[in-house]
């Protein structure tokens, strides 16, 4: 909703249409408790929404008229007469347009993602807060700073031109996989939030895909990547701690198969033309991992996906993964020559991989190490995954 | 830390006679070795491989097809990594897979 007012009013107005949509919701929640929820409340919002963007536009054109009539070519005067387009078409164009907008380098990442959750998944502050750990002052002043740069870099909504698409692409592409991940990894404790976040992600990029220019191959990876993930989302929140069920103790049987299936159909459609992305090679390693069974023909083929994968970009996590495929595939000795030379010093995983690896062989190695990534993890939750592990090489 | 090229020669790149299965393992072995380097996050750019056919220009216009039979071993591609001194990068080097098919790895640094 907001993304087609602010379609009509131009994007320098996008706090304007934020207020005509809340109050709109406002003025439902005030009517349907007196009256009952109307048949078509989808029509009712856009309806009333409707009205108070002209009666809004009415008011401004008066003092514009009146107050400031040089301004004639100003950008919210093209709207002239035209009204906003909830028609399916106008929403999903609308998106699309604010998608590009919002996603612009001009504008920090989190900042970006921040926007993409308030504008086009409607999340309110308190979420947005919960979601990055943070309080609502920080991020409505970080919100406040994203839409002013909006302005004064004159962000326009439109698609933007057939020379820039690509990297344009890129860069919402980009945001989109933050997002998703920040809702899939994400430290908050709101599982509700944490699965909304995801699914939106979700949304946006199958939106994306149903738009001729911005249908592309690693479009396609990005799906695929993103519907393997949350094919294990129930599997991995069915526990009754706080932590995330891990994946070797995952049950199976709650993975969505369904969303297995969509994921293997949008790798399928990936795999046109001959671009390789981070978003392909992600997605194939995820796709193995739908795969319970180890084999070593598996962690082959993970392993030589997760050296693709640094070829393309470097991580530490990456670099991890990479080094425990090597232990999965060709046995603890060869990993540990390589995790050795790894020198991730502040990274608790990295202890956790090096204690994992020193366990075939000296025990006392292996528990001086995980004590060290016990001293590095952040969280208690860590903090406890890891004592057990110390507590498990005590009793061996 | 400094740019390196880690230059690959080998006496012969002729893989006519190997099976498919071979070919697979040598280019796992290649990416394998390089994929430590790159985990270390040493690696700058993987670079091209070298075809086996060339030619050579000589001065005074003398094109020759190659002064391959003259020299014990061919360049066949390279690599470039980052490493605090030239000590660290020959470090990396080690277990390439050149070596094992008696080829070398020469280590220079990039001005």
């Amino acid at each position: 909703m907001v993304a087609v007012i602010a379609r009509l009013y131009g994007l320098e107005h996008i706090a304007l249409a934020e207020d005509i949509v809340s109050e709109t919701f406002l003025q439902a929640m005030e009517s349907w408790e007196k009256r009952g929820m109307p048949e078509h409340a989808t029509a009712w919002l856009y309806a009333v929404a409707k009205q108070k963007t002209l009666y809004h536009f009415r008011r401004t054109k008066i003092l514009q008229d009146k107050v400031l009539p040089s301004v004639a070519s100003n950008a919210s005067t093209k709207a002239d007469a035209v009204e906003p387009d909830f028609s399916q078409q106008g929403i999903r164009d609308s998106q699309l347009q604010m998608m590009f907008a919002i996603c612009t380098p001009a504008i920090a990442s989190e900042a970006q993602i921040g926007l993409a959750l308030r504008i086009l998944c409607g999340f309110g502050i308190d979420e947005i807060a919960e979601a990055f750990l943070s309080n609502k002052e920080t991020i409505n002043k970080r919100l406040f700073r994203a839409r002013e740069k909006l302005r004064t870099e004159r962000v326009a909504m439109e698609f933007p031109p057939e020379h820039t698409l690509a990297a344009r692409l890129d860069n919402v592409l980009h945001i989109l996989y933050l997002l998703f991940n920040e809702g899939y990894y994400s430290t908050t404790q709101d599982r509700v939030l944490q699965k909304d976040m995801c699914i939106e992600a979700m949304r946006l990029c199958l939106l994306l895909t149903d738009y001729p220019p911005t249908r592309t191959p690693k479009t396609h990876a990005l799906l695929a990547l993103m519907c393997f993930h949350a094919s294990r989302f129930n599997a991995r929140q069915a526990s009754y701690s706080d932590l995330p069920v891990l994946y070797e103790e995952q049950d199976e049987q709650l993975w969505d198969q369904a969303l297995i299936n969509q994921g293997r159909h949008y790798l399928n459609l990936s795999v046109e033309g001959d671009d390789l992305s981070s978003y392909h090679l992600e997605a194939r390693i995820a796709s193995w991992h739908c795969i319970k069974e180890d084999t070593a023909e598996k962690w082959e083929e993970i392993l030589q996906l997760y050296n693709d994968l640094l070829f393309i970009n470097y991580s530490p996590s990456v670099a991890l993964n990479r080094t425990f495929a090597l232990y999965k595939a060709r046995g603890w000795q060869p990993a540990l020559a390589e995790a050795e030379k790894l020198r991730l010093e502040n990274n608790h995983f990295y202890f956790l991989l090096l204690g994992e690896l020193y366990r075939h062989t000296d025990a006392l190695q292996a528990l001086a190490h995980f004590r060290r990534a016990h001293t590095l993890a952040r969280t208690q939750a860590e903090k406890r995954g890891i004592q057990e592990r110390i507590d498990a090489l005590g009793s061996a | 830390m400094q740019e390196f090229a880690l230059l690959f020669r080998q006496p012969s790149y002729d893989y006519s006679q190997i099976s498919s299965e071979e070919m697979t393992a040598l280019s796992k072995k290649w990416k394998d070795w390089a994929g430590g380097i790159a985990a270390q996050g040493r690696l700058v750019s993987n670079g091209p491989r070298l075809g086996d056919a060339g030619k050579v220009l000589k001065a005074g216009g003398v094109v020759t097809d190659g002064p391959f039979v003259e020299i014990r071993e061919r360049l066949g591609s390279f690599i470039v990594v980052k490493a605090e001194s030239l000590e660290e990068a020959t470090t990396l080097a080690h277990g390439c897979p050149a070596l094992d098919a008696q080829g070398s790895v020469e280590i220079r640094p990039i001005m």
